[in-house]
């Protein structure tokens, strides 16, 4: 990430005790602004382990708010199994539409190209907020209703916008030499595309998968509007806990429930978080 | 002879190149047509039916709902709010954003790690987020408690004002990484040989500032603008988890009303599904305006 961002500061420094002198208040306050963004993280974190009444970890340290979780109605296991499949589904999904989709719009022209496309783009302008209610009644009609494949296609259409035109944009940038060699070398369009032009458009791949994982892991509204019962995804699962125990919110719970969500996500971005700015940069500077 | 050969041969790779194309790009049809077309005529149909939650399609009653919903003791609230809200949250978000990408654009170990620190709310969800700063926030665990009981504030969120702030703070907290990387990547495409033009030239940090940073700035603070404005219009997660629309319906925003439509209040899906037309008519309204004034800038330039 720093060769991306490097960028020199044009100013002459001043070296030794005098550097540090116009420096400590600089640091003093961007380590004030880098606790206030962590800070909440580290408490929910730290906090689940913690002792808290009200929960089930009222003494000493230990994982007795986990164990409220694992317990909890159908329990933990169910609902972080609900949540992995509508992720894994809808990232599937999103991946598989956005990657044949590009490679139709980048390499090919048929009739309706145009007019897809901008359909697919004018899903940003209707969010699914605006949709929700036709959907409840929309996937009963098609037997999805309070089904994990239902709740991951609706998550993986809102990604489509982003994901279609990150995937166009990199197939038009892979040359074109490699395409027509291999057309020459007698290679399908099928081929083409699974045996050597999926390598080329990789990066835009794992920038879409990612904001798909993203979205469709922490996603709340879909699932609270089409999924019940059993089949509630974490997040949902989460809210609900909160408010079904008569008016005693077990915090500690809450916590260790917020850890869970959060951790994942936390360890996928940091992973990830070189192609991530690499994929923003590069989509940015061709404009 | 030879043209014409050519020429079939073209022909066919055309027709051969079209149906491969058609065949690529038919299941993101498909899918975009079931799960996108079809709920948007049907929220347009619903809107004009008297459609209970239980009860099903009783028929026909346009435009009843659309009266109904306009005369709803918190439609105009819930505008009110929704509208309040955004421009707070889009101000704060661009400004904060702005000055973040400004103070950690140069490359450093140490501004690494800071971006990394502001970055990383944003990885979280926003349902998470909101139960994170509902605990945070919490009388009982929250670890501001002693210091906001010994200032007389017994719940953040119990006061109007209060609930408003604290929602804010949370999404500030979520949202500012976000944007700050947004931005950034705009400074970045800034050329440095302009800022050395000027300083050579004895302008001051502020004329930089304002006659450099900013109009070469313009087309990602609009994007951000665009994209902070619609996000708000929409905030649902925040205040469902966190306030509840409360306290007295104070906090509640045009697509909380559409779920209390459906759900809570009138259980009446003809009714949400109108205000749902609303809502989505105005944000295309909204939508054209801003890319419009987005559009208008880049032709001055």
């Amino acid at each position: 990430m720093s060769e991306q961002l490097s960028r020199g500061t044009g100013r002459t420094k001043a070296k030794g005790p005098l550097r540090l002198a116009i420096r400590t208040p600089y640091y003093v306050l961007t380590g004030g602004l880098a606790i206030i963004f962590l800070y909440p993280l580290i408490w929910a974190g730290v906090g689940s382990f913690a002792p808290s009444p009200g929960s089930n970890q009222v003494d000493g340290w230990g994982v007795g708010n986990y164990i409220t979780l694992m317990y909890f109605q159908a329990g933990l296991g169910t609902y972080l199994f609900n949540s992995f499949v509508v992720t894994l589904l809808a990232v599937l999904f999103t991946l598989l539409l956005s990657l044949l989709g590009g490679y139709a719009f980048a390499y090919f022209s048929f009739p309706g190209k145009n007019a897809l496309f901008l359909l697919v783009l004018s899903i940003l302008m209707v969010p699914y907020a605006t949709l929700l209610i036709p959907l409840v009644i929309w996937l009963k009609t098609i037997y999805l209703n309070n089904t994990l494949v239902g709740v991951a296609f609706i998550l993986a259409v809102f990604q489509l916008p982003f994901a279609v035109f990150m995937m166009r944009i990199s197939f038009e940038a892979v040359p074109r030499d490699i395409s027509e060699a291999a057309k020459v070398d007698g290679c399908s369009n099928w081929t083409l595309l699974w045996r050597i032009l999926i390598h080329a458009v990789k990066p835009g791949l794992i920038t879409v998968g990612m904001f798909a994982f993203l979205a469709a892991w922490n996603d709340f509204m879909v699932p609270l509007y089409l999924l019940s019962g059993d089949n509630q995804t974490l997040p949902l699962a989460l809210v609900n806990m909160r408010q079904q125990v008569m008016g005693v919110i077990d915090y500690g719970a809450t916590q260790a429930g917020v850890t869970v969500l959060t951790l994942p996500c936390i360890i996928l971005f940091l992973a990830l978080q070189r192609h991530y700015v690499r994929g923003f940069m590069s989509g940015a500077l061709k404009g | 002879m030879t043209t014409a050969v050519a020429r079939a041969a073209v022909r066919r790779m055309g027709a051969k190149n079209r149906n491969a194309g058609i065949a690529f790009a038919s299941p993101l049809a498909l899918v975009t047509l079931v799960f996108f077309v079809v709920p948007i005529l049907l929220v347009c149909y619903m809107s004009g039916t008297d459609w209970k939650l239980l009860g099903g399609n009783k028929g026909w009653n346009f435009p009843d709902n659309y009266l109904t919903v306009v005369e709803h003791r918190m439609f105009w609230p819930a505008v009110a709010f929704t509208v309040k809200y955004t421009v707070i949250a889009t101000i704060l978000l661009i400004v904060i954003g702005l000055g973040l990408a400004l103070l950690v654009q140069e490359s450093s170990r140490w501004k690494g790690l800071l971006r990394t620190a502001i970055l990383l709310p944003a990885a979280t969800g926003l349902a998470s987020a909101s139960l994170l700063f509902y605990a945070l926030y919490s009388p009982q665990v929250g670890p501001f408690k002693e210091f906001l009981s010994s200032i007389g504030i017994a719940s953040i969120l119990g006061s109007p004002d209060g609930a408003l702030w604290a929602t804010v703070f949370l999404i500030v907290w979520r949202y500012s990484g976000f944007y700050m990387l947004l931005l950034l990547v705009g400074l970045q495409a800034i050329s440095m040989d302009l800022y050395e033009a000027a300083r050579v030239d004895g302008a001051s940090t502020l004329q930089i500032f304002s006659r450099i940073t900013v109009p070469l700035l313009r087309p990602s603070l609009a994007l951000s603008t665009i994209m902070c404005v619609t996000g708000s219009l929409l905030a649902f997660d925040q205040f469902y988890i966190l306030t509840k629309g409360g306290p007295d319906g104070s906090t509640m925003t045009v697509v909380q009303l559409v779920y209390n439509l459906a759900f809570e209040s009138k259980r009446s899906l003809g009714l949400a599904a109108a205000l749902s037309v609303i809502a989505l008519l105005a944000l295309v309204v909204v939508n054209i305006f801003q890319l419009r004034v987005l559009r208008g800038g880049d032709e001055d330039e």
